[in-house]
C-alpha cells in the first residue's frame, strides 16, 4: 500500500495539481488577453472599449462567462447532434492539451519530452478537426463554407511553419522546448564577446523566418486578417453561425487558447523563453516567468494591433501567400541555414 | 509497470472498438471520425513502446492531413447511405481473406521472437539505449547514412506522384480574370489616370 502510494498515487496528484494550476491560470490569463485584444482594437479606432463592468471593464470577460453559461443552447433540428456538442470539446480540449509541453521558467512545465516541439506542431495540426466538425455538423451552408475554407487555410499554412521549426530545429538540435531557450543563451552575442543578451536570440539571425511564422500563425489560427473561415461580412460567423451559450464560448476559448500558443511558441522559438533582454542584476533578480509573460504579451500586441489595421485577405490571396511566397522562402531558408551551420561550422 | 498495463489495455480496447465501429456506422463522416479515434490511439501505444518520435509522425501525418483529405471527400460527396450499406456482405470474403493473411504474418513474426529470442540480438541495427540516443536521433542516424538513398527515392516517387496528381487536375481556364502583382505595383498615376478637361455644357 506505501509503495503504491509512493509510486502511483502521489505522482498522479502532483501531475493533476499542476495541471489544474496551469489550467486556472491559463483561464485567467485568457479572459484578460481577449479584453486586451477588445481594448486595444477599441483603442485604434478611438472608441473605448468594454469599460462598464468593473474599473476600466476589468471584470468584462467574466460577466461574459456568466452570460454564456446561462444562456439557453439551441441546436438546430437538422443538425448531427453528436458531432455538434463534440466539436467545441474537441477544439477546446487540444488547445489545451498542448500547453502541457510549454515549459514558462527552468524546469516550469508539467511534461518535458523530447518531442515537444513536434507534439505542439501535431496538437495544433489537429485543432483543424473542431472546425471541420462544427462546420459539417451545423448542416448550414454558411458554417460548412467556413469550415472548408479554414481546412484549407490551416493545412496550408502548417507547410511553411513547419519548415520554420525545422531552421530553428538546425540551429539548436532538439526537439525538447526548454532546450531550445537554453540554446539561446549563446548565440550571436556572445559570438561577438559581449555577455549572453537579447542578441542571442533566434530573431536576429532568423529574422525572415520570424516573420514567417508570426503571420503563418496569424493564419494557423484564424485571425485577422486571415479570419476567413469567420468573415463577418460575407459568412455571418462561418463556422461557429448555429452555436450559442456555452457551446459557443468554448469555440472561442479553443481560439483564444490556441492564439496564446503560437504566442508562447514564438517567445520559446525566437525570442528566448524565460531568458531576461540583458544580463545585469536588477533584472536578473526579476523572474523568469515575468519574462516570459511579457514577451508573449508583445506578440500579442502585435496580433492585436494586426487585427485592427489590416484589411482581411481575399481567398486567393491568402493561398498565394502561402504556397507561392511562404513555402518557396521558407524551403530556401532552410537550405541556407543548413549550409551556413555546416560552413561554419556551429552547429 | 501496472500504469503502463492500464494505459495499454485502454488504448488497444478503445483502437479495436472504434475499428469496429469504423466498418459498422451508417453515416461515413462518422466512419472517418471513428478512424482518426484509431490513429489516435495507435499513436498512444507508440508512445507506450518508446517510439515517441513516430507517434508524434502518426498524429502529424495521418490525423493532421490524411484524415483531413478523407473527411473532406466523405463530406463533399453526395452518398446514397441504404445504397452503400447494400453490398456489404458482397465484399465479406475479400475482408475475410485480407484479415486472415494480416494475422498469419503477425503471427510468424510474433511466434519467430517467441521461439528464438536471441534472434532479436542479432539484427544489424540495434536500437540504442533511448536514455542515450533520443529517438529521433536514432531514426536519423539510420536514415540518413545507409538508407540516404533509398530515402531520397521515396522523396522523389513522392514528387512525381504530386507532379503527375497537378498535371491531371490542372485546367488553365482563359476567360477569367487573374491578379498580376507586378503588373498592379507598376502602375503609376501617369498610365492609370487618363485627366480630361470637360467644357461646361457640351460633355465628352
Amino acid at each position: 500500500m506505501d509503495t503504491f502510494f509512493s509510486t502511483y498515487a502521489w505522482p498522479a496528484i502532483v501531475m493533476i495539481g499542476q495541471s489544474l494550476l496551469l489550467l486556472v491560470c491559463l483561464l485567467v490569463f485568457i479572459a484578460y488577453i481577449l479584453l486586451a485584444d477588445r481594448k486595444i482594437w477599441a483603442a485604434v479606432q478611438l472608441r473605448r472599449g468594454p469599460n462598464v463592468v468593473g474599473p476600466f471593464g476589468l471584470f468584462q470577460s467574466f460577466a461574459d462567462l456568466l452570460k454564456f453559461v446561462f444562456k439557453e443552447p439551441i441546436i438546430p433540428a437538422g443538425a448531427n447532434k453528436g458531432v455538434f456538442l463534440l466539436a467545441p470539446l474537441v477544439s477546446v480540449t487540444l488547445a489545451l492539451a498542448t500547453w502541457a509541453v510549454i515549459p514558462f521558467n527552468t524546469n516550469w512545465v508539467i511534461a518535458n519530452i523530447n518531442v515537444g516541439l513536434l507534439y505542439v506542431f501535431a496538437i495544433s495540426s489537429l485543432e483543424v478537426y473542431g472546425i471541420i466538425m462544427s462546420g459539417w455538423a451545423s448542416n448550414s451552408k454558411y458554417a460548412f463554407l467556413g469550415a472548408l475554407r479554414s481546412a484549407a487555410q490551416m493545412v496550408s499554412y502548417e507547410v511553411s511553419i513547419g519548415f520554420v521549426i525545422v531552421t530553428v530545429l538546425l540551429c539548436v538540435g532538439s526537439l525538447n522546448l526548454s532546450d531550445i531557450v537554453y540554446a539561446q543563451s549563446t548565440g550571436l552575442g556572445t559570438m561577438l564577446g559581449m555577455p549572453s543578451s537579447f542578441l542571442d536570440w533566434h530573431f536576429i539571425p532568423l529574422f525572415p523566418m520570424f516573420i514567417v511564422f508570426f503571420i503563418s500563425g496569424l493564419a494557423e489560427t484564424n485571425r485577422p486578417p486571415f479570419d476567413l473561415p469567420e468573415a463577418e461580412s460575407e459568412l455571418v460567423a462561418g463556422y461557429m453561425v448555429e452555436y450559442s451559450s456555452a457551446p459557443y464560448m468554448m469555440l472561442m476559448l479553443g481560439e483564444y487558447a490556441a492564439i496564446l500558443l503560437i504566442c508562447s511558441l514564438t517567445t520559446i522559438l525566437f525570442l528566448g523563453g524565460w531568458l531576461p533582454p540583458v544580463d545585469f542584476w536588477l533584472i536578473n533578480w526579476v523572474p523568469g516567468i515575468i519574462w516570459f509573460i511579457l514577451k508573449v504579451g508583445l506578440i500579442f500586441f502585435g496580433y492585436a494591433m494586426v487585427k485592427a489595421f489590416v484589411p482581411r485577405y481575399r481567398y486567393d490571396q491568402l493561398m498565394r501567400l502561402g504556397w507561392k511566397v511562404f513555402l518557396p522562402l521558407s524551403l530556401v531558408m532552410v537550405i541556407i541555414t543548413a549550409f551556413v551551420l555546416k560552413l561554419t561550422g556551429w552547429a | 509497470m501496472g500504469l503502463q498495463a492500464i494505459f495499454f489495455y485502454l488504448f488497444a480496447f478503445v483502437a479495436v472498438a472504434s475499428a469496429f465501429m469504423v466498418i459498422s456506422a451508417k453515416n461515413p463522416v462518422h466512419s472517418v471520425l471513428f478512424l482518426i479515434l484509431v490513429f489516435f490511439n495507435a499513436a498512444g501505444l507508440f508512445l507506450l513502446t518508446g517510439a515517441e518520435f513516430l507517434a508524434m509522425i502518426l498524429l502529424v501525418v495521418y490525423i493532421g492531413a490524411v484524415a483531413v483529405l478523407f473527411l473532406f471527400v466523405v463530406m463533399m460527396l453526395d452518398i446514397d447511405f441504404a445504397e452503400l450499406r447494400s453490398g456489404v456482405l458482397q465484399y465479406a470474403p475479400v475482408g475475410v481473406l485480407i484479415g486472415l493473411i494480416v494475422a498469419a504474418e503477425l503471427i510468424v513474426v510474433i511466434g519467430g521472437s517467441v521461439l528464438t529470442p536471441q534472434a532479436s540480438q542479432a539484427i544489424t541495427m540495434p536500437i540504442p539505449n533511448p536514455a542515450q540516443r533520443t529517438n529521433t536521433a536514432a531514426l536519423g542516424d539510420v536514415l540518413y547514412t545507409n538508407y540516404v538513398y533509398f530515402f531520397q527515392i521515396a522523396g522523389m516517387v513522392l514528387l512525381v506522384a504530386m507532379i503527375g496528381a497537378i498535371v491531371l487536375t490542372l485546367r488553365h481556364r482563359q476567360h477569367i480574370k487573374r491578379q498580376d502583382i507586378s503588373r498592379q505595383v507598376a502602375r503609376t498615376p501617369a498610365t492609370a489616370v487618363d485627366v480630361v478637361k470637360v467644357k461646361s455644357g457640351q460633355g465628352l
